[in-house]
């Protein structure tokens, strides 16, 4: 920092230099001392509303407030520490927002951790001069289905609506009234939709509002509280979990201003019922001659498995397949990959549910070890393309870090493929493609004579963002761009345990450190740790692994928190993979689909919150959490059973605990330089067909997910699923918005609502992936291909009385 | 109006038949001070308001050519001239019929303002309640659109200026002036932080420059007749004729025009004297913002420096005169209630205080106070006065301050007797302060089936 940018003045007789502009209450902090605030929060826009913060300023008559008051060189500013004038202001400020506060201490959630009250303690009187009447109002009011709204507590501090406001960009909630009346409120035809609505109950700094789910349920000072890192999705959002007797009570979000600054979203705050949710699994089962999953001992269930695993090796080498849904925890996503690759001896093995090209395996190599976007280059860039990927839905704290660099520098964003999605409202340019048509689009770009091409080519680092939809090669296409702009290129996959999974290589020709199994060098390196010789061929990925195994090829389905009857990109083809093959082993959490229908043998495991262990986000930064809580007693950590089976089977991991594995993985570390990027594919033009659409299957944050069990109150707030097309085509087809629409592949048919929209490519619809009772897959061929045709059914007024569901129903 | 005027100056064309019309305004001297300033570079225009010495009329008396060098030039952003015709102050009517009896007045104010500040579009922001005004002003904008006088090429000069009339939902709050900005930015009025002060970043964050009706339609009287014309009136420090309005208890309660600088006392006779049988008791020089004073305050002159010396503020040019028939802390409860009305809400002290000091003041004045209510007035105003976020906090205090100061004994008595000494006013129990239940907005469309958790009495 320049010295001319730094100013130099005293706190309390205390000096100090801070750079210019910084507030009064800022420069305190940094010297410890702490200025009573209500309305002040360092993530909002300054507003000096509620006038607690109040200092003296050398040379200023009048009080200042030192939240919204910048420090000035050679200033004496004193606190209440050292100004009667300070002291005596906050006090008067503090009776004053005390008159029409409510004396709800002993009931409100808040208390023991309420800012009013605990300044109200230390500076507060012991009596209250105001004696007449106080302001009522109805308490409290729900301003959405998990927020209740206690307006005589609210000090008015305007804390909830900036951040509806400024951070999370849908200001639904507002203040209305004037005077005493004042109040937060929401419109009277726009409900409070937003999915970080949870945000504002943690900054209130009273108890004016709280969530229903945590309402009357415990004190800050009768919880233990434990750090932890959200399993929802890849943002890597470190939480805070608090449980009484063994029980979670609330989550809430830990500051962590590298990744989630101080929010996370509502899934993550309030998803964690599932835990303790009815179809949670909490003992091994057995599938009985009867058809009917029994329970089981787990040296029964674990011998069962050798067992097939045996007998299939009797019959061939190649029957045996692992597929692993991506939330696990890196050390068990390493483990997972070591036992099936020296144990069970294949590289049949993926972690995805979509059916990936080909290509994708080399450039998942190809990322691990490069230096890639974070959190920091997005707020950074002046810049940011993002491809095959809905922020908002699918890692929503990105989606306000592209939020905060849009409001806050206006950063432009350049959505690339068929639809716009959430992004519509920020999307500087859209550049349109068909589904698959991401890769050659961002390598037009390049060398582009447009506005985004300059725009890139302009001063600064843009980003460049992938998501899991985007076409063949997008990744190494956004690479390229990125490396041509002096740009960071990152891969934003959407489940939390996706990039650990790609870390430990949990895919065909994929091994831990952005190895390649393929290559002589890197597996002879991964040899050397573990011991054995590995496969020289690479497997088959799950596409592979569901066609063979619904050919009768494979005798032993090993699936690791997955729903493949539900999440696979064909379900056809994974419901008849799953029919087909004589031993699935279902290691998971819940009862899905799965489970109940096709599991031979069912194995129980600890959620996130039950564990310690690792998990690393998007931009590949690795976190640790904690146990919060036990699970079931019967259930075991994904590794465990790893260990176990491996034992059994007469093979010894090397490992016995979460150091060792760590340990190891340190040991291999991953490739010294990172593969090359390979190259692009040509892109494969769909074409449906007259009449026929290419449907792109978007996931809802908030949908049919095992994970949201239970969460009716989240789950209350869930968009409701539409299915979205271009409104030429609707036109086109006699569709108008809000209509009934069936969508129809072959004998497979959901019926949506239809949300006409102009960002959308023409033969596009967007459906989503998973809200429905029956989920998108099913409407994909073996091969995972959505085309559909459109049937108009009712038009919207029916349509709205046909599909309303009862209230705190999911649709 | 006129006749008994103390001087006929910015109000020369009131009453003058048909003068709405463009065409007779401009046979009684209209425009000619635009066609002035269209002969002068912006910053003369500006020097020349500076020289007459105009402080602004809205309430501040802040020089207005002052403010308008203030205003960043060269920003790339288009410049802003508001007019804040929203005239909320109580006691104050002299910007209304300024804009009832010569809008063109005001239109071609605008003008000549926007040709100084190097703006192209100016907005009126008007009480959306002026309705008769708001007809006259869209009539006077259309002519002076037709006549070429408004839009691309003002008076065949090539330059632009716009002219946009805003008729404003209308709070008192929105008469502060970023209040005002949110409000015709179609946002919920409520005043912004400063800085950025409007000059530099005001309405839609371009530079912008807030004015008074009556401080902007001085400024063709200036061009036209010339600096020396104006500053024949007043002092050094405070120029010109002043329009004001005399209210209370005098004989003839109306809007006049007065040259800065007469004894105040001269007010009330210019009002044709106190009502029969009243005597002058207390006083409010500009609008209920301005602390009362006693009567013998009444000899100071009619100067923003002398008001501030006999201990308040020239204001808004509302002159409310009390006899002694009245009951001063019913005159203070009465502006209180309407403070307490107007606050907007977002700061502690105003919106809190102001509910407060209401129901207290409700007490004395009903009988049920105590003395200790007096020294609480007074503490909490204390801890009101320079802590709220805009004036209209402070302005809330200035009655309940003054009116201690010089009646404390009348305050007491209404203690002591248990009820109004001088009897005038009824018990106001039956009037229902705010402390009622309010509104519930979208929050009762709100299913409430999770307000209670089931098992949850
Ligand atoms: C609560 C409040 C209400 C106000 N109402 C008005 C008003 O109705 N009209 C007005 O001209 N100024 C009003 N003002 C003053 C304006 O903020 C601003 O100072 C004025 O419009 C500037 O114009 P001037 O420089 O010509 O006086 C008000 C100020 C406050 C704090
Ligand atoms: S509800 Fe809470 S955060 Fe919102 S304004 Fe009231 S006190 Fe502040
Ligand atoms: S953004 Fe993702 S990681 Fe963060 S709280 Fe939400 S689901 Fe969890
Ligand atoms: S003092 Fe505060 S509450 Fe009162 S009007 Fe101004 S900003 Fe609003
Ligand atoms: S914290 Fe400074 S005014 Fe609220």
């Amino acid at each position: 920092m320049d010295q001319d940018d730094l100013v130099t003045f005293t706190i309390d007789g205390q000096e100090i230099s801070v750079p210019k502009g910084t507030l009064i209450i800022r420069a305190a902090e940094q010297l410890g001392t702490i200025i009573p605030r209500f309305c002040d929060h360092p993530l909002l826009d300054p507003v000096g509303a509620c006038r607690q913060c109040i200092v003296e300023v050398e040379g200023m008559p009048k009080p200042m407030m030192a939240c919204t008051t910048t420090v000035m060189p050679d200033k004496a500013i004193k606190t209440h520490l050292t100004s009667e004038m300070a002291r005596k202001g906050q006090e008067g400020t503090l009776e004053l927002l005390l008159v029409n506060h409510p004396l709800d201490c002993p009931m409100c959630d808040k208390g023991g951790e309420c800012p009013l009250q605990d300044q109200a303690l230390k500076h507060g009187a012991n009596t209250s001069r105001f004696v007449d009447q106080k302001r009522r109002f109805d308490k409290p009011v729900a301003v959405s289905p998990q927020i209740l709204l206690d307006r005589e507590r609210c000090v008015l501090c305007a804390r909830c609506t900036r951040f509806s406001e400024q951070i999370s960009g849908d200001p639904f909630i507002e203040l209305f009234e004037r005077g005493a009346l004042e109040q937060v409120a929401i419109y009277e035809d726009e409900p409070y939709e937003s999915y970080f609505s949870g945000n504002v109950i943690q900054i209130c700094p009273v108890g004016a509002l709280t969530s229903t789910s945590y309402r009357f349920k415990a004190r800050p000072f009768d919880v233990v509280t434990t750090p932890s890192v959200c399993d929802h999705c890849s943002a890597g959002c470190s939480l805070t979990v608090q449980s009484r007797r063994g029980e979670i009570q609330r989550s809430l979000a830990r500051t962590n201003m590298a990744v989630n600054e101080a929010w996370n979203c509502d899934k993550g705050r309030f998803g964690f019922t599932h835990l303790t949710d009815a179809q949670r699994i909490t003992e091994p089962q057995l599938r009985g001659e009867d058809g009917a999953l029994r329970p089981a001992s787990w040296a029964e269930a674990l011998l069962h498995i050798t067992a097939a695993v045996h007998a299939s090796r009797e019959t061939g080498a190649g029957r045996v397949a692992v597929v692993a849904g991506a939330r696990l925890a890196d050390e068990d996503a390493y483990l997972v990959a070591k036992y099936t690759r020296t144990v069970l001896a294949t590289d049949d093995l993926d972690h995805r549910t979509r059916f990936a090209p080909a290509v994708e395996t080399e450039e998942l190599s190809a990322l691990i070890g490069r230096e890639t976007a974070s959190y920091a280059d997005v707020e950074a860039a002046p810049v940011i393309v993002v491809a095959g990927l809905d922020p908002e839905e699918e890692v929503p704290i990105l989606h306000l870090r592209l939020h905060k660099a849009w409001r806050q520098s206006k950063a432009r964003i350049v959505v690339v493929g068929p639809h716009l999605g959430t992004l519509a409202d920020l999307a500087w340019r859209r550049v349109p493609t068909a589904p698959g048509g991401e890769a050659a689009a961002l390598l037009a770009l390049i060398e582009g004579r447009n506005e985004v091409s300059d725009a890139l080519r302009a001063e600064g680092a843009p980003a460049v963002l992938v998501g899991e939809r985007a076409g063949a090669g997008s990744l190494t296409a956004g690479a390229a761009l990125a490396a041509a702009v002096d740009g960071h290129v990152a891969y934003v996959p959407r489940r939390a345990g996706a990039r650990g999974a790609i870390e430990a290589g949990l895919a065909a020709g994929l091994l831990p450190g952005g190895r390649r199994l393929a290559d002589d060098e890197d597996r002879a390196a991964v040899e050397e740790v573990w011991h054995t010789e590995l496969p020289t061929e690479p497997g088959r990925d799950l596409h592979a692994i569901l066609a063979d195994a619904a050919a009768g090829r494979i005798d032993v389905l090993h699936l690791i928190g997955v729903d493949l009857a539900r999440d696979a990109a064909s379900t056809e083809l994974a419901r008849a993979a799953l029919a087909k093959v004589p031993t699935v082993i279902c290691q998971d959490l819940a009862a899905t689909g799965t489970v109940t229908a096709h599991a031979d043998v069912v194995l129980p495991v600890t959620g996130r919150q039950e564990r310690a262990g690792s998990s690393t986000n998007w931009e590949g930064r690795t976190q640790r959490f904690a146990r919060a809580v036990d699970g079931p007693d019967l259930v075991q950590q994904d590794w465990e059973i790893v260990v176990q089976l491996a034992a059994l089977l007469g093979h010894d991991l090397g490992v016995n605990d979460l150091e060792g594995i760590r340990a190891e993985m340190a040991r291999l570390g991953r490739r010294s330089a990172p593969h090359a990027w390979p190259t692009v594919p040509a892109p494969t033009a769909p074409d449906p067909g007259q009449g026929r659409f290419v449907a792109v299957a978007r996931p809802l944050l908030l949908d049919r997910g095992t994970m949201l069990a239970g969460a009716t109150d989240l789950l209350a707030t869930a968009r409701p699923a539409r299915v979205e097309l271009n409104a030429h085509d609707a036109e086109e087809h006699g569709i108008a918005d809000g209509d009934l629409v069936a969508v129809v592949a072959g004998t497979a048919r959901l019926e949506l609502v239809a949300e006409v929209r102009r960002d959308l490519v023409p033969g596009v619809v967007v459906l989503p992936a998973n809200s429905t009772d029956e989920p998108a897959g099913a409407l994909a061929d073996r091969d995972g291909e959505l085309v559909v045709t459109l049937e108009r059914l009712a038009d919207a007024d029916d349509a709205d009385a046909a599909t309303r569901a009862p209230a705190g129903e999911v649709a | 109006m006129g006749a008994t005027s103390a001087i006929i100056a910015m109000s020369e064309r009131y009453g003058v038949e048909g003068v709405d019309d463009i065409e007779v305004y401009e046979q009684h001297g209209g425009y000619e001070g635009l066609r002035r300033a269209l002969e002068m570079e912006p910053t003369e225009i500006i020097d020349a308001v500076k020289d007459a010495g105009v402080r602004g009329r809205g309430g501040a008396g802040f020089p207005t050519g002052l403010k308008w060098s203030f205003v960043a030039q060269g920003t790339g952003k288009p410049i802003y001239i508001v007019c804040n015709a929203d005239e909320g102050e109580p006691g104050t009517f002299k910007d209304r019929p300024l804009m009832e009896n010569d809008p063109h007045q005001l239109v071609e104010g605008m003008i000549v303002g926007g040709l100084a500040i190097n703006s192209v579009q100016g907005y009126i922001s008007l009480r959306g309640e002026f309705r008769h005004a708001g007809r006259l002003l869209s009539k006077a904008i259309a002519q002076a659109y037709e006549k070429g006088y408004l839009g691309a090429d003002v008076m065949g000069s090539g330059k632009r200026f716009d002219l946009t009339l805003h008729r404003a939902a209308g709070a008192y709050i929105c008469g502060e002036e970023t209040a005002l900005l949110d409000s015709l930015e179609g946002k919920r009025g409520q005043p912004r932080l400063r800085p950025p002060f409007p000059a530099a970043k005001g309405l839609y964050s371009c530079p912008t420059t807030v004015n008074n009706v009556e401080s902007i339609a001085a400024v063709p009287f200036i061009l036209r007749h010339c600096v020396d014309w104006w500053t024949q009136w007043g002092t050094e420090k405070s120029t010109g004729p002043k329009l004001v309005g005399v209210s209370g208890d005098v004989a003839n309660p109306g809007n006049y025009e007065v040259p800065m600088g007469i004894p105040m006392r001269e007010l009330i006779e210019i009002a044709g004297g106190m009502k029969e049988g009243h005597e002058l008791k207390f006083f409010c020089p500009g609008g209920s913002s301005t602390p009362l004073l006693p009567a013998e305050a009444i000899d100071a002159d009619y100067t923003y420096e002398a008001v501030i010396e006999a201990g308040s503020m020239l204001g808004t040019g509302a002159v409310m005169i009390y006899s002694d028939q009245r009951c001063v802390v019913d005159a203070v409860l009465g502006w209180t209630r309407f403070y307490e009305h107007e606050s907007c809400g977002k700061c502690t002290p105003c919106r809190e205080g102001g509910y407060w000091l209401a129901q207290v003041l409700q007490r004395i004045e009903t009988g049920s106070g105590t003395l200790a209510d007096l020294d609480l007035l007074q503490e909490v105003c204390d801890n009101i006065f320079g802590r709220s976020f805009c004036a209209l906090g402070d302005a809330l205090t200035s009655p309940i301050v003054a009116g201690l100061e010089h009646f404390r004994e009348e305050f007491e008595a209404h203690v002591r007797e248990g009820r109004c000494p001088l009897g005038v006013t009824p018990p106001r129990d039956d009037i229902p302060t705010l402390a009622v239940r309010a509104r519930d907005h979208g929050n009762a469309q709100v299913p409430s089936f999770t307000a209670e958790p089931a098992g949850q009495a």
